[in-house]
């Protein structure tokens, strides 16, 4: 109980537990009467392929859907055994960390160049390479498969690494996110003595995280997602990617549902893994980037 | 520590309409003087600042530091040292690194790094933060890791880049002594730039005025308030600003408003009358024709002195505006008429035209017997 002569409280009383999260409200608001919904309706897909790879072929035919009598774990070790998965996700894998691996650094360089150095034409440079953002992939699928075949480059895991070395996309991400930032630190590294290079490296790169993080992100979720190049330029089995590998449980005239599920399902985990971990610098950067 | 010398500097932003933004500037700055640049926004004391330090491509002129021809040096060669109006300190280094890093930069040795980080933080009182990163400090003590960072490896001259607007009054007045106190005893070859003009008037031993890239007048803070060689330097310093009033020369006679004096040596034309705020005070009852009847529109009372609003009453074209600074004693209400003096010795005179300063070359006096106006 408070004395009645002490002065009145100067802390404010903490926030309700109830009413906030970390600042955030947790008020229902009237959107979540049609948010919830859309949500459970865009979960619907998930739902429907967790529980058809859990069941047996039959169970999977049935209709109206319904819950599995028992779990098929089985499903998951057959297409192991049945598939080169395994050398698929290592594919994948490899493919994947090569081109974000690239697109980080090369993105950043040609980003920075673009926002900060002067130089004859960067305009009219910066605005073609604008320009190629605009053209859908089918357009410029047919001349990129002579330019691989010429390199010698079909069917081999180079033909889905080279022409994703750099992206338009990524230098305009990085291009912007240079462009926003003061160039006082920059400047006063240079007069502390730094090269352009030491600035890059030393001042912006530690400020980099949240763009990088994002442009990784989107660029892994697009290549491991990619279906359609490694269709064109990949023939043989062991050099398929994963969502190549999983167009191969689906024949002509019959498809085993539960195993392309089971694939499909363990294709997407680390998918799903990358995005649950770094989702919030995702959206954070996302948001501050103002890139949709 | 070096002298510096500019020489001829021009700079035009190319485009379609290209900005000249500095135009023949010539100033020579002596080895360990402080010069203040001031100006309104736009005036090009920045882009001196950016062209000596090397952040702007010279279009023309010369930048000599220490005998050393600069100009087509990069920054990190021309041994300077620069604190920006944002601080730019690095967001991911700790104050410790902040300050080391133009010594890392030139590969000083990590243990004579460590001494000369360790001194500059012992001057500036920054021990206890260095392991703190500029976030975690408060506007004050970041200004105070740029102007350590500048000094650390003692650079042969020091720019400072509007250094202080970002912190408040009180701050503001507590850095500028102690900016003041480390050139004193440093004594480095520094270019301060501001719009502050107290800030020039107070840390420059010369002040430098810039207008649209061009400098209008140089010289010590008192020169150069007493004695503006036009109209734009007269009105840009002082708080608050001279007291212009229209006038006409006929005869070495001058007619503003009211008043009636003879100026010696000035040639017939229009003109302009200045006269600072101080040079206006309380008439004491004996007037001795320089008076003038104002009306008081209202009073600021500042503690230590009131800022008296008044209006020249009587003639339509001198309904004007003045202020005089007075004592706190001198506290008149609004609607009052009072009887105040002019100073003969700080009137000045320029030409309405070119707004140049007119010479006047012997002692102000009244034409008439009495020119107060009822």
């Amino acid at each position: 109980m408070a004395h009645p002569m002490s002065p009145p409280a100067l802390v404010r009383p903490l926030p309700d537990d109830d009413q906030t999260d970390g600042g955030r409200r947790r008020r229902p608001s009237p959107w979540h009467f049609l948010l919830l919904p859309l949500s459970l309706l865009m979960l619907t897909p998930l739902v429907w392929m967790v529980v058809t790879a859990i069941s047996t072929p039959a169970e999977a035919r049935q209709f109206p859907p319904s819950l599995p009598t028992s779990i098929q774990w089985s499903n998951f070790a057959d297409v192991w055994t049945g598939s080169p998965f395994g050398r698929w996700l290592v594919n994948t894998a490899v493919v994947s960390i090569v081109v974000v691996i690239s697109n980080l650094i090369l993105c950043s360089l040609a980003g920075y160049a673009f926002a900060r150095l002067r130089f004859r034409g960067s305009g009219l440079a910066f605005m073609a390479l604008l320009t190629t953002l605009m053209v859908p992939f089918q357009v410029v699928l047919i001349p990129t498969l002579l330019i691989v075949k010429s390199f010698g480059l079909i069917d081999h895991l180079g033909a889905l690494i080279v022409p994703n070395l750099v992206t338009a996309f990524g230098v305009f991400m990085m291009r912007q996110f240079f462009i926003a930032l003061p160039p006082d630190l920059e400047e006063a590294a240079r007069i502390d003595g730094a090269s352009r290079l030491g600035v890059f490296l030393k001042i912006l790169v530690p400020l980099m995280g949240p763009p990088l993080a994002t442009l990784a992100i989107l660029t892994f979720l697009s290549i491991w997602n990619d279906f359609l190049w490694p269709l064109v330029a990949i023939q043989s089995p062991e050099n398929m990617t994963m969502q190549l590998g999983l167009s191969t449980f689906q024949g002509a005239h019959l498809t085993d549902w539960p195993l392309l599920m089971a694939a499909t399902l363990m294709s997407q985990l680390p998918v799903i893994v990358l995005f649950i971990a770094g989702q919030r610098v995702f959206v954070r950067s996302i948001a501050s980037s103002g890139i949709k | 520590m070096a002298p510096i010398v500019l020489e001829g500097l021009r700079k035009v932003y190319p485009g379609k309409q290209p900005v000249v933004a500095l135009e023949g500037l010539d100033l020579t700055i002596d080895d360990g003087e402080l010069v203040a640049f001031v100006g309104p926004s736009g005036c090009g004391k920045s882009t001196v600042l950016r062209c000596v330090a090397g952040l702007e491509k010279l279009s023309a002129g010369r930048v000599i530091i220490g005998g050393r021809e600069v100009q087509e040096l990069p920054p990190g060669r021309r041994d300077l040292a620069m604190v920006f109006q944002s601080y730019a300190l690095y967001p991911h280094l700790s104050v410790y690194n902040n300050l080391a890093f133009p010594l890392k930069e030139r590969s000083v040795p990590r243990s004579e790094r460590d001494l000369e980080v360790r001194r500059i933080a012992e001057m500036l009182e920054l021990t206890p933060l260095l392991r703190r990163r500029p976030g975690q400090l408060s506007g004050g003590q970041r200004q105070r890791v740029a102007m350590g960072r500048a000094l650390v490896r003692e650079p042969m001259a020091f720019l400072l880049d509007e250094p202080l607007s970002n912190l408040d009054a009180k701050l503001r007045t507590q850095m500028r002594a102690e900016i003041a106190e480390i050139h004193r005893r440093l004594a480095i070859t520094s270019i301060y730039v501001t719009h502050d003009q107290v800030e020039a008037m107070t840390l420059g031993q010369r002040i430098v005025v810039m207008r649209d890239g061009r400098l209008q007048q140089q010289g010590s803070p008192a020169e150069v308030y007493e004695n503006p060689v036009n109209l734009f330097v007269a009105g840009f310093l002082g708080t608050p600003s001279m007291n212009l009033l229209t006038g006409r020369v006929s005869q070495g006679e001058l007619t503003a408003g009211p008043l009636r004096l003879i100026v010696p040596g000035a040639p017939d034309g229009d003109m302009i009358l200045g006269v600072r705020p101080e040079g206006l005070i309380p008439a004491t009852g004996h007037d001795d024709g320089l008076c003038l009847e104002v009306v008081v529109s209202h009073v600021e009372a500042l503690g230590n002195e009131n800022l008296v609003h008044v209006r020249v009453s009587g003639s339509d074209e001198a309904a004007k505006a003045l202020v005089l600074r007075s004592p706190p004693r001198f506290s008149p209400r609004s609607g009052e008429h009072v009887l105040v003096q002019v100073d003969p010795s700080q009137l000045l005179l320029f030409d309405l035209r070119t707004e140049e300063r007119v010479p006047i070359t012997g002692p102000v006096i009244a034409s008439g017997d009495r020119h107060t106006v009822a």
